[in-house]
């Protein structure tokens, strides 16, 4: 019944529809910027781990990125369906998709601003007396974060695409819409879920350029007065 | 010679494979409130030799001290706070003020938030930085200023002794001139101990009280005085190092105020011609200075005598003139350039003698 309504309608996008679906919409919103955030906040976490090792010891990070490389490359449709036999259909089956995906990315931005930062910077801030800790910190970080950002950009919009296959997994945010609209034959919805993801993706690299440009406020040139 | 500041005892460094030695059982003191110059062509370990003093690297053997103690009994980071360190490239860092970067190490050491505020202004001033440029980031200076601001940031926790690699070899020779100029008006005020290596030998000449000359290997050619090493190159490499130009050099540096001065061919308003036309045959030369009272008040012409005496005679004024604090190498052009192969010296305003140019190769003979 609902799919013969829905399929006979000839519009291709019905805004009533819309309209009488906001609750609905603006609970698969937040489900996918929940679900990015996660997957970016854990995946920066990880990420800063492994790349720490991968600097620290510089042996190591060769195997991290040939690793973190092979998931990069598993099609995301298999990575969750391994998975839900062990997980089942839960946030967790989500995320460690979603989170395995960000890691290659983060990781060599991370390393490479970090291995870019000018060498005289670096040998002046030791010859000055700073230790280890203090220089990534406050050194270190600060001065690579343009090229972590730049890397956390690309692993934002790349994760909130991935977060519509989560649907096949029960969750999915907007990617709700694109499998419910593809199983009922429903253009407005697939319509739907598809620009709200390029939305959200567009919007939130907004958001992220405009993070950037307040954190290093010093690689901006000063207009005159 | 009192306690040295810095010590090094048959210091060795061999890179990890690499099997010459890249400085080689180096053996040198520096006196503290000495401007010590490493020089040397490159690669001949200088760098080496200056991060060994703040452990940025650590030698392979031997045994520096600094102020009396084993720089390998102390934790780097708390050594490298009581020394001023300043490379070619500055580093400064990008994402701090300049206010920020002269206060790294103060905050290092945790000062308050006053004091540092103070010490930063402080430093501002002592190196003729514009406070304009204070919250400036250092990609908006130009690289003079840049240079202050790294040697304001060494100086900051006012350490006793100040390491500098090549800390001019970034900016152009004129600013690079006023800055070594600038430098030794700093350590006149300051007194630090100063290490600081160069590849430029006019560079080492202006700036040490003692040079260290080192050959390929950090093997040490000869370490003395500018002047003595001018005077008596330890062998070959030293005086292929030093240049043909060493004699010119050496004039560079000493005052005319060393050297015995003629009174000249120089006869008082009184004086009646014959013993003007006798002082000018003394000397070779047709023309006499006239003294007035002491002073040198100008020159005639032995054929102005015919116009009357000398008391009467117009003085014509002296277009050159030395200061008894110039250096020989100044008062060479002077006089080379005066045609009459002499020029006159004041203390001041006052007289002192005539420089002649052989005074000043009798001074080069010695
Ligand atoms: N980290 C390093 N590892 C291996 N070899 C090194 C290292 N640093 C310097 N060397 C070598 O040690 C020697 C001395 O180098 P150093 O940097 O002390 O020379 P330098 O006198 O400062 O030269 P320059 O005037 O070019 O700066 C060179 O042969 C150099 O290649
Ligand atoms: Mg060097």
């Amino acid at each position: 019944m609902i799919v013969a309504q829905a399929a006979g309608d000839p519009r291709f996008f019905r805004w009533d529809w819309v309209w009488g679906h906001l609750d609905l919409i603006g609970a698969k919103v937040l489900e996918h910027l929940v679900l990015t955030g996660i997957a970016l906040g854990v995946g920066l976490a990880v990420s800063f781990a492994l790349a720490l090792v991968g600097l620290r010891f510089p042996r190591t990070y060769q195997p991290i990125t040939w690793v973190t490389g092979l998931l990069y490359t598993i099609p995301s449709l298999a990575l969750f369906a391994f998975l839900v036999p062990v997980t089942g259909f839960t946030t967790l089956t989500a995320e460690i998709g979603l989170v395995s995906y960000t890691l290659l990315i983060l990781i060599r931005n991370i390393v490479a601003g970090v291995q870019g930062i000018d060498p005289a910077v670096r040998e002046s801030a030791l010859g000055m007396g700073y230790g280890r800790r203090r220089l990534f910190i406050e050194i270190e970080l600060p001065l690579a974060l343009p090229v972590i950002l730049a890397g956390l950009r690309i692993a934002a919009v790349t994760t909130i695409g991935l977060v519509t296959v989560t649907a096949l997994i029960g969750k999915g945010g907007v990617g709700f819409f694109i499998l419910r609209g593809l199983n009922r034959f429903f253009d407005t919805e697939i319509v739907l879920g598809t620009a709200l993801s390029v939305l959200l993706a567009v919007a939130v690299d907004l958001v992220l350029v405009t993070t950037e440009r307040w954190l290093t406020p010093w690689s901006r040139t000063r207009g005159a007065g | 010679m009192p306690e040295p500041m810095i010590s090094l005892e048959g210091v060795t460094k061999v890179f990890p494979g690499s099997a010459a030695p890249a400085v080689d059982n180096l053996t040198l003191e520096v006196a503290a409130g000495e401007v010590a110059v490493l020089v040397g062509h490159s690669g001949c370990g200088k760098t080496t030799t200056l991060k060994m003093i703040n452990r940025l690297i650590d030698p392979t053997s031997g045994r520096i001290t600094v102020a009396g103690e084993d720089v390998m009994t102390v934790p780097a980071p708390e050594l490298r706070r009581r020394i001023g360190y300043v490379i070619q490239q500055i580093g400064l860092f990008p994402h701090r003020t300049i206010a920020d970067n002269i206060a790294t190490v103060p905050r290092l050491l945790g000062w308050d938030r006053t004091r540092i505020d103070e010490r930063t202004d402080e430093l501002i001033a002592l190196v003729d930085l514009d406070p304009a440029l204070r919250n400036r980031y250092p990609r908006e200076l130009s690289g003079g200023q840049r240079q202050r601001a790294g040697v304001a940031r060494a100086l900051a926790a006012d350490p006793p002794v100040l390491l500098m690699d090549e800390p001019f070899g970034a900016v152009d020779p004129i600013v690079r001139s006023r800055l070594q100029d600038e430098l030794l008006d700093l350590q006149r005020r300051l007194h630090k101990t100063i290490v600081l290596v160069t590849h430029d030998i006019d560079e080492a000449i202006k700036l040490g009280d003692r040079v260290a000359i080192l050959q390929v290997g950090g093997v040490l050619a000869q370490h003395d005085s500018p002047a003595a090493i001018l005077r008596d190159p330890a062998g070959p490499f030293v005086e292929e190092f030093l240049g043909s130009d060493r004699g010119i050099k050496r004039l560079s540096l000493m005052p005319i105020r060393d050297v015995p001065l003629e009174p000249g061919p120089v006869v008082s308003r009184a004086a009646d011609p014959e013993e003007a036309r006798a002082a000018m045959a003394r000397y070779g030369v047709d023309w006499f200075g006239i003294l007035d009272d002491g002073n040198l008040e100008g020159w005639a012409w032995a054929a102005d005598l015919e116009q009357g005496p000398i008391a009467s005679l117009p003085a014509r004024s002296f277009r050159v003139r030395l200061g008894y604090d110039d250096s020989l190498r100044d008062a060479l052009d002077t006089v080379i350039t005066s045609h009459t192969g002499v020029a006159p010296v004041f203390d001041g305003e006052r007289f002192v003698g005539m420089l002649t140019a052989e005074a000043i190769s009798r001074e080069l003979a010695r």
